[in-house]
C-alpha cells in the first residue's frame, strides 16, 4: 500500500504499521527486538513519537551515525576559524572531514583563519605505543611558529588517545602557561565515546564552559553592552545561514553580539556571556552551553526556526517578544518587509509542489525544523527520524508532525530504503551516504546536511533559494527517464 | 533586499550584495577582534618567503593538509570489488560514516559498508561481542556472499584478535561455518590508505588460496594461461578496470581482475538500488591461485600482496601506474610476454594515434614546468607521461611516499633531460607545497581537489588529477590508464594550458592581439 491510495489517517496508520513489522522481519530476533523500539508512527495527542532515542546503534546494520569526533571537531568548534583546531590522532578522521561541512567563512586562510585547513599530529606506530603527549607539545610550538596569528588551539581526541593515557590536558595547560594565556582546549571527543555525533556536542560545549568562559572571568569586555545584544547559538553558517539569519535580527534592531559556530572566532565565544539573549537555532548541538549560560550568567534562551516564513514570522515575534516595544514593532516591519517576497516565491513554487510528499531523515534539528518550509511550499512530510536526537528532540517533533507520520529512529540503511520503497514520496531530504541510493531507485533527492551545496536555507533570502532547489530536484526532466521505452 | 523569486540569488551571488557586505564590515570590526590589516598582510607575505620555506620545512611534528588518508579506506575500496561483497570494519562507527562519505562524494555513488559499532564498554572489554551480533545482522540483512572484514584503530589499539573473533563468531553461529570472511588488520596508524588496500587484498587472497583460516584444505595450484590484475587503490578505477578489459579482450589473453570495483561503484539509475553490482566472484577469486602470473598496477599498492602471490609460484609484475607511452608499452608488453600472444594490432593503432596527439600538442606542453603531488604510483605514472611530452616536472611530492619511492622518481627524472631540475619529496603534506609553489613556481600544478587551496593562495592553475576529486564531476568514469586513458591525460592538461593561455590574453586593447582562433 503505498501513499497513493492510502488516503485516510486510519489507512495510512495501518500501513505504516505493517511496514514496520515487515521490515523487522528481516532481523534476527534479539535485533528485531532492540530495532522495533525505534520505529513507529506519531500518535496524535501523545508527548513524543513513540519511539526510544539516543541508544547505542546495533552493530552491523549500517547505521547512519557519526562519532563524537565529528561532533565536537566537526560541528562544534572546526566553524571557529581564527583558532586552529588539531585532529589528534591517526590523519583518517581529519581528512575525511577536511572542509566537507560548508561552514562558511571570511577571512584569510592559512594566515588569519584556518577553517578549511587539515592539522593532524598523523599519530604513527610509535606514537600509539610510547605516547602522544610529546608530539602534542611540539606541535603546538610549531603552530605557533608557522601560524603565529591564530588565536587559539583546540586538541580533537580521535579514538587512541583516550585509549592510550594520552594526558592532553597536562600538555594544554602547560603550553597555555608557556604562550602567557593563550586559549589551548583540549577536547575529549575520542570516536567511541557515546552513540553518536550528540555526546560529542555535548563534550564539546562543556570544553567550552571550561577551556574558554571559566578562563576569561575578569577579562575587559571588548565593547560597550547595549541592551539588545543577542547572540547566535547552534548556527554553524552552511552555505550562510548563520548570515541570512544575522541580518533579519539586525534589521529588526537587535546587535548580534556573536555567532556560534559558524563563522565564528574565540572574541565571540568570549563576549557571549555578556548578552542579553541567545538565541539558539540548533537546539541539539547547543542546548548544554545555552543551559550553562542561563544558570551562571542568567542569560535566557530561546529556541527558534528561520525555515520557511511561518516559522521565520513566528520566530521573529518569539524573540522580539523578550525585547522592548520598539522590537517588537521592528519585527512585525521586518515580516511586512519580506511578504511580498515570500508571497512571490511561493506563487512561483508553490503550484509546482502542492501535495508532494517528503521523507526526511537528518541530524538532530532539521526532521522537525525544515517541515514548516515545506508546507509553506504546500507539501506533507510523510516520514521523518533523527540520525542522533534525544526524547526531548521527540518530544518537539510533535508539534510539527501529522498524525501517522512514520517514525524512524537511527535508521538502517535496509529500513530506510524498504520505508522509501513502500511509501514513495515525491522527495527523500537525508545526507550523501543516501543520496544515491534514493536516486538510483528514482527518487528525487536534496541533501539536507549540506544543502547540497546550495544555500543558504535560512532567513527570507534562503526560503527562496530552498524552494528553488526542491522545485530543480522533484521537477527535474531526468527522473521521466529511469526508464528505458522499451523496457516493459 | 537583494533577493528576488524571479532571479533567486544563492550563495554565489547573495552574500556580494551591498546588504550582505556592509554586515560582513561590521561583524569584523565589532565583534571579531580582527588581525590589523597591515599585520596580516605582513604575515600573507611573509609566508611566501625562504625564509618561511625553511621553518615550514623544519616541521617534526605537525601535518597540515595531507595528501592521504587511512589505511581503513583502502580497504573499503578493495573489499567492495569483490561480488555481493560487504565491507565490515570492526571498530567505531563514525569511521563508516566518513569511508562511505568519502567515496559517495568521489564517485557520486552509493558505498556500502558496516561498522562493528564498538562504544565505551567495548574499548574495555573487547569487541567480541560486537563481532558476534555484527556479523549476523549483517549477513541476515544484507545477504551478502561475503563479509571482508578490517579495522579501525580503535579495534588495533586494544588489541582485538580478528581471525579469533570470526571463529568464534561461526561458533556461535553468527554465519554459517563455511561463509567466506577473509580479514585484515588494517591499523590507521600505519601507512596510508594504500596500505589498507594492500592488506585486505592480501587478506582476501590468502583466504581462499590458503585454507580460509585452517578452515579448508590449502589449494594446491594448477597453473593455467590467464593473467591477474591488480588495479591498487585508484580514482579512476570505473574507467581504468573497464580500459584493462578491453585491452585484454583485444590481445585475446585470459584475465582475472583482482578486487572489481567498476560496476559497483557505477550503477545505473533505472528505478533499481543495487547494493551489489559485478565484482571478482568468489569463484575467480580463488582459481587466480592457477594463473600464470599476475601484473600489479601501483607497487606501492601490492607490496605484501605481491610476495604472498610470488610464494604460490606465479610470475609477479609490479609496474608504477602506467600513464603514456612507454608506461602502457611496458604493460602491454609484460602481457604479451607471458601470453606469449602479440600485442594486437587494434592497441598498435591506438598507441600510433596517442603519439599522433602528443605530436599535435607537445608544443604547447614542452618546457613547462610541473608540480604534482599525489599516491607514490600515480605521481611516478604522470611524471613518466610528462617526461615524454618533453614537460619539465619541477617539484614531485608523495605524502605516503617513502624513500624507496623518492629514489625510484629520482632515478626515472635522471633518464630524461627534461628531468634533471626537479625535486622529489617524500613525506611531505600540501603546506610544504605550498611554500615550494612560492619560492620554485611552476606553470601547473597537478592535483586532487584540494589543489584548488593551492591554486587560489598562489595562482598555480590547477589540473585535477588524482584521489578525491569532489569538485569536478565523472572524471572517475575515464580511463587513465591504456592508450586511450593517455590521450585523457593528454587533453585534460591540453585544456587546462588553453584556457591560461586564453585567461590570459582575453583583454580587448591590451593583449587579445594573442587571443587566437587557431591554436
Amino acid at each position: 500500500m503505498s501513499v497513493a491510495v492510502a488516503e485516510t489517517v486510519a489507512e495510512i496508520k495501518a500501513r505504516n504499521k505493517e511496514l514496520v513489522q515487515e521490515v523487522l522481519k528481516t532481523y534476527p530476533e534479539k535485533t528485531a527486538k532492540r530495532r522495533a523500539k525505534h520505529l513507529g508512527l506519531y500518535e496524535e495527542g501523545k508527548p513524543d513519537c513513540g519511539v526510544k532515542s539516543n541508544i547505542k546503534s546495533i552493530p552491523g546494520v549500517m547505521t547512519i551515525r557519526g562519532c563524537a569526533y565529528a561532533g565536537s571537531k566537526g560541528v562544534v568548534w572546526g566553524p571557529i576559524k581564527d583558532m586552529i583546531h588539531i585532529s589528534h590522532g591517526p590523519v583518517g578522521c581529519g581528512q575525511y572531514s577536511w572542509a566537507s561541512r560548508r561552514n562558511y567563512y571570511i577571512g584569510t586562510t592559512g594566515v588569519d583563519t584556518f577553517g578549511t585547513m587539515q592539522f593532524t599530529s598523523d599519530f604513527q606506530e610509535k606514537d600509539i605505543v610510547f605516547g602522544g603527549d610529546k608530539k602534542l607539545a611540539k606541535i603546538i610550538d610549531e603552530i605557533e611558529v608557522l601560524f603565529p596569528l591564530n588565536k587559539g588551539i583546540s586538541v580533537q581526541s580521535e579514538c587512541p588517545i583516550g585509549l592510550i593515557g594520552d594526558d592532553i590536558e597536562a600538555v594544554s595547560k602547560a603550553k597555555t602557561k608557556e604562550y602567557a594565556g593563550k586559549t589551548i582546549v583540549p577536547v575529549r571527543c575520542e570516536g567511541f565515546r557515546g552513540v553518536s555525533q550528540s555526546l560529542g556536542h555535548h563534550i564539546a560545549n562543556d570544553a567550552i564552559r571550561d577551556w574558554v568562559f571559566d578562563k576569561m572571568e575578569g577579562k575587559p569586555a571588548r565593547f560597550e553592552s547595549t541592551p539588545y545584544d543577542v547572540a547566535i547559538i547552534g548556527d554553524y553558517n552552511i552555505g550562510g545561514d548563520a548570515w541570512s539569519s544575522r541580518i533579519l535580527l539586525e534589521e529588526m534592531g537587535l546587535r548580534v553580539v556573536a555567532q556560534w559556530s559558524g563563522d565564528g572566532t574565540i572574541a565571540e565565544l568570549e563576549a557571549t556571556p555578556r548578552a542579553k539573549l541567545n538565541v539558539l537555532h540548533c537546539y541539539r548541538s547547543m542546548n548544554y552551553i545555552s543551559r550553562h549560560m542561563e544558570e551562571k550568567y542568567g542569560t535566557p534562551w530561546v529556541e527558534y526556526n528561520f525555515f520557511g516564513p511561518s516559522k521565520i514570522a513566528e520566530s521573529l515575534r518569539k524573540i522580539a517578544s523578550h525585547f522592548d516595544e520598539t522590537i517588537k514593532e521592528n519585527a512585525e516591519k521586518v515580516i511586512a518587509k519580506y511578504q511580498a517576497l515570500c508571497d512571490a516565491v511561493i506563487a512561483k513554487y508553490r503550484p509546482r509542489l502542492e501535495g508532494k510528499t517528503v521523507m526526511l531523515y537528518v541530524g538532530g534539528l532539521r526532521p522537525r525544523h525544515v517541515i514548516g518550509a515545506y508546507e509553506d511550499l504546500g507539501m506533507e512530510i510523510v516520514g521523518t527520524g533523527y540520525e542522533f536526537g534525544h526524547n526531548d528532540d521527540y518530544q518537539r517533533t510533535t508539534h510539527y508532525v501529522k498524525d501517522g507520520t512514520l517514525i524512524y529512529d537511527d535508521v538502517t540503511g535496509y529500513e530506510f530504503e524498504k520505508f522509501v520503497e513502500k511509501v514513495q514520496p515525491d522527495l527523500v531530504g537525508s545526507g550523501i551516504k543516501e543520496k544515491y541510493v534514493f536516486q538510483k531507485m528514482g527518487v528525487p533527492f536534496r541533501q539536507m546536511h549540506s544543502w547540497d551545496y546550495s544555500g543558504p536555507y535560512h532567513g527570507y533570502d534562503g526560503f527562496a533559494i530552498f524552494a528553488r532547489d526542491m522545485d530543480m530536484a522533484i521537477n527535474s526532466p531526468v527522473w521521466k527517464m529511469t526508464k528505458a521505452p522499451w523496457a516493459a | 533586499m537583494p533577493q528576488n523569486a524571479d532571479n533567486v540569488l544563492d550563495h554565489f551571488n547573495l552574500f556580494r550584495q551591498p546588504e550582505y557586505k556592509e554586515m560582513f564590515e561590521n561583524k569584523k570590526k565589532n565583534f571579531e577582534n580582527p588581525i590589523a590589516d597591515a599585520e596580516l598582510e605582513r604575515v600573507r607575505e611573509w609566508t611566501k618567503t625562504e625564509e618561511y620555506r625553511e621553518k615550514n620545512f623544519a616541521r617534526e611534528a605537525l601535518t597540515v593538509n595531507p595528501a592521504k588518508a587511512c589505511q581503513p579506506l583502502g580497504a573499503v575500496f578493495a573489499a567492495v570489488g569483490f561480488e555481493s561483497t560487504i565491507p565490515f570494519v570492526h571498530g567505531s562507527q563514525g569511521c563508516v560514516a566518513y569511508y562511505r562519505s568519502h567515496f559517495s562524494r568521489h564517485f557520486k555513488e552509493p558505498t556500502s559498508c558496516v561498522s562493528s559499532s564498538m562504544t565505551e564498554d567495548a574499548a574495555v572489554f573487547g569487541g567480541l561481542n560486537n563481532m558476534i551480533d555484527g556479523l549476523a545482522n549483517t549477513y541476515n540483512m544484507y545477504k551478502p556472499k561475503m563479509i571482508a572484514v578490517s579495522t579501525t584503530c580503535m579495534a588495533e589499539v586494544i588489541g582485538d584478535d580478528l581471525n579469533a573473533f570470526i571463529k568464534t563468531s561461526k561458533e556461535k553461529g553468527s554465519v554459517p561455518q563455511e561463509f567466506d570472511v577473509p580479514f585484515a588488520h588494517t591499523p590507521a596508524f600505519v601507512g596510508s590508505h594504500i596500505t589498507g588496500y594492500d592488506n585486505v587484498m592480501k587478506g582476501v587472497i590468502e583466504h581462499f588460496w590458503d585454507g580460509k583460516a585452517g578452515t579448508a584444505p590449502k589449494l594446491e595450484r594448477v597453473p593455467n594461461e590467464k593473467i591477474n590484475f591488480l588495479g591498487g587503490f585508484d580514482g579512476y578505477t570505473v574507467g581504468n578496470l573497464r580500459e584493462v578489459k578491453r585491452i585484454f579482450n583485444s590481445m585475446g589473453v585470459e584475465y582475472t581482475i583482482l578486487g572489481d570495483n567498476s560496476d559497483v561503484w557505477d550503477t545505473p539509475t533505472d528505478g533499481e538500488f543495487r547494493m551489489y553490482d559485478g565484482g571478482t566472484t568468489l569463484e575467480e577469486a580463488a582459481n587466480a591461485i592457477h594463473a600464470k602470473a599476475t601484473i600489479s598496477m601501483q607497487q606501492y599498492c601490492t607490496e605484501k600482496t605481491l610476495p604472498v602471490i610470488a610464494a604460490h609460484g606465479q610470475e609477479t609484475v609490479a609496474l608504477n601506474h602506467p600513464i603514456g607511452v612507454k608506461g602502457t608499452d611496458e604493460f602491454l608488453m609484460a602481457i604479451s610476454r607471458i601470453s606469449g600472444k602479440p600485442v594486437s594490432a587494434e592497441l598498435t593503432k591506438e598507441r600510433g594515434r596517442l603519439v599522433d596527439a602528443m605530436a599535435d600538442s607537445a608544443a604547447h606542453i614542452h618546457g613547462k614546468k610541473f608540480a604534482i603531488y599525489g599516491d607514490p604510483d600515480l605521481c611516478l605514472g604522470l611524471t613518466s607521461f610528462l617526461l615524454e611530452l618533453g614537460a619539465e616536472p619541477t617539484t614531485i611530492l608523495s605524502t605516503n611516499g617513502g624513500k624507496a619511492w623518492q629514489e625510484k622518481t629520482e632515478k626515472l627524472l635522471a633518464s630524461s633531460p627534461f628531468g634533471k631540475n626537479c625535486h622529489v619529496y617524500a613525506g611531505k603534506d600540501l603546506w610544504h607545497m605550498r611554500s615550494l609553489l612560492f619560492t620554485d613556481p611552476v606553470d601547473f600544478l597537478i592535483g586532487n581537489t584540494y589543489g584548488k587551496y593551492l591554486e587560489r593562495d598562489t595562482g598555480t592553475p590547477l589540473i585535477r588529477i588524482g584521489f578525491p576529486i569532489f569538485d569536478r564531476h565523472h572524471y572517475h568514469r575515464y580511463p587513465v590508464w591504456g592508450y586511450q586513458g593517455g590521450m585523457n591525460v593528454l587533453v585534460w592538461i591540453l585544456d587546462k594550458i588553453f584556457d591560461e593561455i586564453d585567461r590570459n590574453t582575453n583583454v580587448v586593447a591590451k593583449s587579445d592581439y594573442s587571443f587566437d582562433i587557431i591554436r
